[in-house]
């Protein structure tokens, strides 16, 4: 059955059949107050993980070589604010610190957490699958490969504000994304067909970027596989204008489908009986987490686990509803690999961790001890 | 039992016309016509793969067909017209009661549009409906076999769509359960004037309920009409492969496996390894299965 409801048609209008008859709206509101929890993203967990992005952001702004107190670097940040009557008390080269280095790498890193967050709950969601995360469908090996080549070989995808090696990562990673859905004939297949498509493309970039890596000399070999490992190297704020927007306008249309993924937890067959077209739905949902994860790759690197794992601590911790999990992983894997990233510029300092090790280091202990302290088998 | 062929004006919930499915070649559904009218119960029966779930499957949309499915007005169904029970549906981890009969309202929402205060309030009221409320927030996963039936019949009454079908509602459940769910499924018939379509095993059961019987073998409609005229002991030892025997208990049809020690040896031994549907026609021994002398009175 097609679906035949045009994109924005608003809830059809009740009707009058026997079964709509509505009890006084009274006589409904405990039983409501008892399913509304079910189903609603509470404030208070989205306060709370707010609360936490906003800790890590400090933390993040105040650990480094140069010592930055908290009161004023929350006074420079306040006082950039337009109409707002403090003057900041740090010193001109403090300020450059702040604005020029800590901040931009803060906010890059909470933008790739946030990517990567809310793409590993989007790719759980339509293939059904616990393992998937934003890598599955050949990203990672797209872009390493894309990376390869404009590192090694010189090719220069670069346009404007674009440099070449992202440009490079990100078409790199959208190719292999768009033929695993070529092979599994589209994302109307099955979850399992398009999930194999990934497994094939994923293999054959990855040979393609082994050898093309094995063609170059140390010195470049070296610099590819140190971008492959995952880091949040900044030069300024280009790089969080380059993600920025990906995040926004990606992160909005998962939130808007995260219903969605509710409906196609039931499977295609029941999904759309009930009404969905999971085929549509599905499109809308990979293309754009895939979109957002090839720009956070662009930008930083593969940095391994976060998207595997923080959707699944917000299914241990708050819910399992694609409603409370698409926007808490985005929050949560902004705070954790903001939080993570300050250990790998302080642990051994004056050097740095690449923090791709440091995600999995942090990442894998604290999941296997929520694994052990909730319920396994509700995953 | 009431047949509602006898109480005949009723506006047509459905009608069906020449329906053939074929998968990979293979035929599936032959040319089905079903006429369903409001507020009328059509069981359909047949062996197992004589097509049944797929008939449903193909009123719902969920298989490409040919010939036409149309609701009274002409129009092809969709999901705010006819709601599934399907036959084995999934039961996702974590998600609670009031989640799962809120699909039901998916088709209700726009595209992109959330859950309004009234279909929360219609999960509700049906929660409350079908005595489900202090379940609504208990994992469906973690409910008994009724229960979760109970659950999902909660979430296409939840869709609020005039046509129900139900894909073997009860086969995994005992007794008491079974008559339960039937029972509920008939009252929600008579106080909202549902139109219903089930595929049953139980003849008995689907004797009781139904108004009208359907009974399918290998993609064809063999008989149609009132459960003693399409339930006759010869046609179905025929179709099922198995000797049966129809009594009338308590101004009740009941189909039975006929006595053992009344077909000592005319048993087909082949029995075991023919497939059941193919081998049916070619089966003559079987003709010479005495019917037993307390059959239903039409025999």
């Amino acid at each position: 059955m097609r679906c035949r409801r045009s994109l924005f048609r608003r809830r059809s209008v009740v009707t009058d059949r026997a079964s709509v008859a509505l009890p006084a709206p009274d006589v409904l509101v405990d039983v409501e107050v008892a399913s509304d929890r079910a189903y609603r993203l509470s404030g208070t967990s989205v306060l709370v993980a707010l609360g936490v992005v906003v800790a890590v952001g400090l933390l993040s702004a105040t650990s480094g070589a140069a010592g930055l107190p908290v009161d004023d670097v929350v006074g420079a940040v306040l006082a950039r604010i337009p109409l707002v009557d403090i003057d900041s008390s740090l010193s001109a080269r403090q300020e450059s610190i702040l604005f020029q280095i800590r901040l931009p790498r803060m906010v890059l890193g909470m933008l790739v957490g946030a990517s990567l967050g809310m793409a590993g709950a989007a790719y759980q969601g339509v293939f059904r699958n616990p393992l998937a995360d934003p890598y599955l469908l050949g990203v990672s090996a797209g872009a390493g490969f894309g990376a390869v080549l404009a590192l090694g070989f010189g090719l220069d995808l670069g346009w404007g504000p674009f440099d070449a090696l992202p440009t490079a990562a990100f078409v790199g990673s959208l190719l292999a994304v768009a033929a695993s859905a070529v092979i599994a004939r589209g994302t109307a297949s099955s979850p399992a067909t398009l999930l194999l498509g990934g497994v094939a493309m994923a293999a054959l970039f990855s040979a393609a970027q082994t050898y093309a890596l094995q063609q170059l000399n140390e010195t470049l070999a070296r610099e590819v596989l140190s971008w492959l490992f995952g880091q949040l190297n900044t030069s300024g704020w280009r790089q969080v204008w380059i993600l920025g927007p990906y995040v926004v306008v990606c992160g909005g249309v998962l939130f808007a489908h995260r219903r969605h993924l509710d409906v196609l937890r039931v499977g295609d067959d029941e999904a759309r009986a009930l009404g969905l077209n999971p085929a549509r739905s599905r499109l809308v949902v990979i293309v754009a987490a895939s979109l957002v994860t090839a720009a956070a790759v662009s930008v930083s690197g593969l940095i391994a686990f976060v998207g595997l794992v923080v959707p699944h601590i917000i299914r241990l911790l708050v819910s399992h509803s694609y409603r409370v999990i698409v926007p808490l992983s985005a929050l949560a894997g902004a705070a954790f690999l903001a939080f993570v990233d300050v250990g790998a510029r302080t642990l051994v300092a004056p050097s740095e961790l690449p923090v791709g090790v440091i995600t999995a280091l942090v990442g894998a202990p604290f999941f296997a001890f929520v694994l052990w302290r909730g319920n396994a088998t509700t995953i | 039992m009431t047949t509602s062929t006898e109480v005949a004006p009723d506006p047509a919930a459905l009608v069906c016309r020449g329906l053939r499915v074929a998968f990979r070649g293979r035929e599936v559904l032959g040319g089905i016509d079903v006429d369903l009218a409001a507020g009328e119960w059509l069981g359909l029966i047949g062996p197992n793969g004589a097509g049944k779930s797929t008939l449903l499957r193909a009123i719902v949309g969920l298989v490409d067909h040919d010939g036409t499915v149309a609701l009274a007005d002409g129009r092809t169904p969709a999901a705010t017209d006819v709601a599934l029970v399907p036959q084995a549906p999934v039961l996702p981890l974590g998600m609670t009661v009031a989640e799962y009969v809120l699909l039901g309202r998916t088709a209700h929402m726009g595209w992109l549009a959330r859950e309004s205060r009234a279909d929360r309030s219609i999960v509700a009221t049906t929660l409350r409906r079908l005595d489900l409320d202090r379940f609504a927030g208990h994992q469906v996963a973690s409910l008994s076999g009724g229960e979760a039936q109970r659950v999902v019949v909660a979430r296409a009454l939840a869709q609020q769509a005039p046509l129900l079908l139900l894909d073997e509602p009860t086969s995994a459940l005992d007794l008491g359960h079974q008559t339960a769910v039937l029972e509920l499924v008939d009252d929600l018939r008579r106080s909202d004037g549902l139109a219903i379509v089930s595929a049953m095993h139980d003849l008995t059961t689907a004797a009781r309920f139904a108004d009208r019987l359907a009974l399918i073998n290998m993609g064809r409609m063999v008989a149609e009409g009132p459960p003693d005229v399409v339930l006759r002991a010869d046609r179905l030892s025929q179709i099922y492969t198995t000797p049966l025997t129809v009594r009338t208990i308590d101004h009740e049809l009941v189909v039975l496996p006929a006595p053992r020690t009344a077909i000592q040896g005319q048993r087909p031994t082949s029995n075991q390894s023919a497939p059941r549907n193919e081998a049916t026609y070619e089966r003559d021994e079987l003709q010479r299965v005495a019917p037993s002398p307390e059959v239903a009175p039409g025999w």
